[in-house]
Order: structure tokens, then C-alpha cells, then sequence
């Protein structure tokens, strides 16, 4: 159980999140004000996503979150029919691989793309998607 | 310090579904064959290093309780944890060791006992060896991640379902004559033909089907590895080992590079084992790769420098890496066949090789090979061993 000074927000990313505690945690609230944010390192310009409270190039932990925004390019998917404990009533969902160029977004497409439409190369968008027991995510639709 | 260092003993337990005992005794099987093979008694054992990926166990520090059950105390022992590539990393260590002059024998011990947990469970402590704040929440496992390269590769390199069935096709071929394989029936590519009644082709995360997935399986190996000169006092047919590459990448899949040219790990530790003997692709005269997934094996043929990138496919359309090919690949079954113990399973292919370079590896026997490869992936390409062996 948390204590009650400690910010688990992080818990409640995705159908089911593994960590609570994360200097990342406001990832949590861009998401609730319906933004996917990355982060930049204000001392070297370096971009990370997945976001990092830490920077590895020069050892700054002075970070600044930018939205990822607007089309990216589809570069691989998976439809699962088969899921780890705890996925079993997503079943079936597909993964996707999205490119923006200077880094890439891990996440799920939107049921709402029809699968024979699903191609490489295709642009997508992220928007964030409510998820039970207040949990909170983001996928991927058609840009 | 020694020149040179050697396999003296190679062992490996039959791979199977539900190993009937615990893990310390599945330890002592893979061990004691090796043991036998090397013609050593446990006081000639200066070392151990025990190999395997811990989540599937309740005992907390294995390598000190296997070590009491195998009779290697007091000599010291410890831990070496790279997922499915330990034991790969386990030889290495050893190797290291050695070369340092502080021991002249160490045994290098894979294990894995999957099967006390569900497959689903297996499945979930797979998919948290990738990124558990980032990607896990999204519902991730093994398969998924090989699945994404495999789609990568059919958009970009014309690699057709069919292909990564003739990996399996092949894999069967040899599974059907390794008795410690764990799956010895023999597979048709009309068993991938989608039809509920054919197992093989079920879905699994598309384009991957069950057939194109190994089994989990319990089992264990043991490679002995010695000095020069203890090498030559105890065996007339040494293998050497001449070249050991390295190497990790980002453990999410937003970190990698191209996902059409297959695992950088795989190439960076390919590179530097071939360096390290000064010897190239072409000289290799039978290899080991980490076929955990049917792509995984065509993207090795390709990150060994094998084939060129995006034309892995045409060596296996071609049969060459058949036993009677120019490359012959997995000729005991690898992975698909075999099944996969994590811990063990470098161990396993080593061992292969080894057999191999001796002229004794039976009905699998590849015509006279003097140099020998293994390729053992850790995780979606997290860690990557690369050895290279001769006579």
C-alpha cells in the first residue's frame, strides 16, 4: 500500500501499470488535460520519449515536456489474440510502432481503424483514452 | 595467465514439459552429463557461475544451493542473469576468468523451470522483461514484439508467411531426431494453413501463429570450460573458444533502430566475435542462432552477415541452411523444437556446437566442420551473445 504523502499517480497508466513511483508521474496529468507529452532536456535539447527525468548526454535532470502532436508514421504492428494476466478482456488489440522523425511512441491503435485498412506507412494521431477503474491511456487514429 | 581457453565437458538434461523434481536436481542432470563427458570428479572444479532468469523460482539466490547439490563448495559461485542469453554470458565470464589466470576450471550451469507457473503467467513475467513503466501497461509479451520485426519484414523485404513456416518445417526436421528435444513431431507447411484443426496456424499476434512460437520447457545444460594447459592434460579433443561477442540495446521498442534490419545486438556482437578471431561469415561451417520465433532466425541469418539485410529469406527458400547446405543453421531443432528453458538454453546451443566440432553429434552430424558459431539473443534483443568455437 502507498503511504499517504506518496505520489502514485503512475498507477494508473494503462490497462495495467507496473510502477507507482516515477519522476515522470505528470506524464499522468498531461494525459487527464488530453495531451501525450514527451520530454526535453532544457540544458543539451535532447528529446525523449518515453519521457525521462534525467538526461543521459549531459547529466542535467532540468527537463521540459513538449506534446507529441499531430501525424506520425505507422512503422509496425500486431493484432494479439493471446494476452498476459490481467489483458485477458482487451482481447483482441493491436500494438503499433509510431514514428515522429527525432523519436518514436509505443502504444495501441484505436479499435476504430478497421484491420484491413491497417498499413505501414500510414499517418496516425494519438489522443487519450479513458480507460476502467480510472485508469488512463492514449492509441493511435487515423490522422 | 592462459594462452588459450577450451570446452573440456558439455551436458544438457532432456528439455522437457514439467520437469518432475526441483531445480537444484534439474541442475545436478545438465551437470552431471557434462561432468561424465569431461571425465572430471567436482574437486576439479575451481568455479561455478549459475545461469538463469530468477522470476520463475521461489528460491531466493539459486547459485549457492545448486552449487551445494552439484558438490562445489567450498569453491565460490555466483549468479549471471541475462534472460534467455545467461548462459551464453555465463561462458563468457568463465572465459574471462580464466584468461586472468585466477582459475584454471569453471562450470558455466543453465537452468530454467518454467513450468511451476500457467503459461499466461509465463507470458506476463515475459512481457515485464520489456519496458514495465512504458510499454507492459499496453498489454506486451514476447511474441507481440518479434511479431512487430515480422510485420516489418513482410512490408519491407517481400517475406512471405510462408517462409517463416519453413523455419518451423526445418526446425521439425531436426527436432524429430534430437531425443532432448521437446517437441519431436514432424511439421508440413499444410499444418499452417489456417483451419481450426490445425494448431499450428492458430493466431497468436499476427502474423505470428502458434507454430511460429517455441515452447517453454524446463531443462538444464552445463558447459566446462579450462586453461590451456589443463585442457590438454585432460582431453584429447579440446574445443577452443576463439571469439566472444557482447552487446545490449534500449529495452523499449521506441528506442530501436530500423525494425527492417532485424537486432542491432546481433550485429554488434557478431561483429565483435568475428574480430576477436579474424575470420568472417563465410568462414563459419555450422551455426547455432537464437530461433525463439521464426523471424528471429531469418534476422539472424542476416545480422551474422549470412545473408545480406531484407534476403535472409532466400536462404532458407534455397534450403541452404539445412545440414546439407552452404550454412547449416539449428540442426538439432534450435528453439522451435528443442523448446526453451531461458537459463539453459545458450548452454544447449553451445553444446551443439561443440558436438559438432567433434564429429559427434550423431544423426545431425554436419560433414566436417572445423569453425562453429552461436548466436543467443536475450529479451526482444536487449542482450546478445555472439561465441564463436573450433577444433
Amino acid at each position: 500500500m502507498a503511504k499517504p504523502d506518496e505520489d502514485t499517480r503512475f498507477s494508473k497508466f494503462g490497462t495495467v501499470s507496473f510502477t507507482a513511483l516515477t519522476k515522470t508521474n505528470d506524464f499522468i496529468d498531461y494525459l487527464e488535460g488530453g495531451k501525450v507529452e514527451g520530454t526535453k532536456c532544457k540544458t543539451c535539447g535532447a528529446v525523449f520519449f518515453p519521457p525521462r527525468a534525467d538526461c543521459y548526454q549531459c547529466f542535467s535532470s532540468d527537463m521540459e515536456w513538449f506534446e507529441v502532436s499531430g501525424a506520425g508514421k505507422l512503422l509496425s504492428f500486431t493484432k494479439l489474440e493471446y494476452a498476459p494476466i490481467g489483458f485477458e478482456d482487451d482481447i483482441p488489440y493491436t500494438l503499433a510502432l509510431v514514428d515522429y522523425g527525432s523519436y518514436k511512441v509505443f502504444g495501441r491503435l484505436s479499435r476504430d481503424i478497421p484491420e484491413e485498412e491497417i498499413t505501414i506507412g500510414m499517418m496516425v494521431a494519438p489522443h487519450v483514452v479513458k480507460l476502467p477503474k480510472g485508469h488512463i491511456s492514449y492509441e493511435f487514429s487515423k490522422a | 595467465m592462459s594462452d588459450k581457453v577450451a570446452i573440456i565437458g558439455v551436458g544438457q538434461s532432456a528439455f522437457v514439459r514439467g520437469y518432475p523434481g526441483s531445480i537444484r536436481e534439474l541442475a545436478y542432470e545438465g551437470f552431471k552429463e557434462a561432468m561424465q563427458d569431461a571425465k572430471l570428479e567436482v574437486k576439479d572444479i575451481d568455479a561455478s557461475l549459475i545461469a538463469s532468469a530468477p522470476e520463475y523460482d521461489r528460491q531466493r539466490s539459486p547459485a549457492g544451493v545448486i552449487a551445494e547439490y552439484l558438490g562445489l563448495i567450498p569453491q565460490p559461485t555466483c549468479y549471471i542473469e541475462t534472460v534467455c542469453s545467461s548462459s551464453s554470458m555465463g561462458v563468457l565470464m568463465a572465459y574471462s576468468m580464466i584468461k586472468a589466470g585466477l582459475y584454471d576450471t569453471v562450470a558455466v550451469v543453465g537452468f530454467q523451470k518454467m513450468s511451476e507457473i500457467s503459461s499466461m503467467e509465463v507470458q506476463e513475467r515475459m512481457g515485464r522483461g520489456a519496458d514495465i513503466q512504458w510499454e507492459s501497461p499496453f498489454g506486451t509479451m514476447m511474441p507481440a514484439y518479434y511479431a512487430m520485426y515480422a510485420r516489418a519484414y513482410m512490408d519491407a523485404h517481400g517475406l512471405k508467411l510462408e517462409d517463416l513456416a519453413s523455419v518451423r518445417v526445418k526446425a521439425a526436421t531436426y527436432g524429430q531426431i534430437n531425443e532432448k528435444a521437446v517437441y519431436r513431431k514432424p511439421v508440413a507447411l499444410a499444418d499452417f494453413v489456417p483451419d481450426p484443426d490445425n494448431r499450428m496456424a492458430g493466431p497468436v499476434a499476427s502474423p505470428l501463429r502458434v507454430g511460429d512460437c517455441c515452447a517453454n520447457a524446463d531443462g538444464s545444460s552445463c558447459i566446462i570450460l579450462a586453461s590451456e594447459k589443463r585442457a590438454k592434460a585432460v582431453t584429447k579433443k579440446p574445443v577452443w573458444v576463439l571469439g566472444l561477442g557482447a552487446a545490449s540495446e534500449a529495452v523499449n521498442m521506441a528506442g530501436r533502430p530500423d525494425l527492417t534490419r532485424g537486432l542491432r545486438v546481433g550485429i554488434e556482437a557478431g561483429k565483435k566475435a568475428y574480430k576477436m578471431v579474424g575470420i568472417g561469415p563465410k568462414d563459419i561451417d555450422v551455426a547455432e542462432v537464437h530461433d525463439c520465433f521464426t523471424i528471429a532466425e531469418i534476422m539472424a541469418y542476416e545480422n551474422l552477415g549470412f545473408a545480406k539485410n531484407g534476403e535472409g529469406k532466400e536462404l532458407i527458400r534455397a534450403q541452404e541452411t539445412y545440414k546439407e547446405g552452404s550454412i547449416p543453421v539449428n540442426v538439432d531443432g534450435g528453439l522451435l523444437s528443442k523448446g526453451h528453458p531461458i537459463g539453459a538454453t545458450g548452454g544447449s546451443q553451445i553444446r551443439t556446437i561443440v558436438l559438432q566440432l567433434r564429429g559427434e553429434a550423431g544423426p545431425m552430424q554436419v560433414k566436417d566442420p572445423e569453425i562453429g558459431l552461436i548466436h543467443n539473443i536475450g529479451g526482444v534483443g536487449l542482450y546478445g551473445n555472439v561465441t564463436i568455437l573450433g577444433r
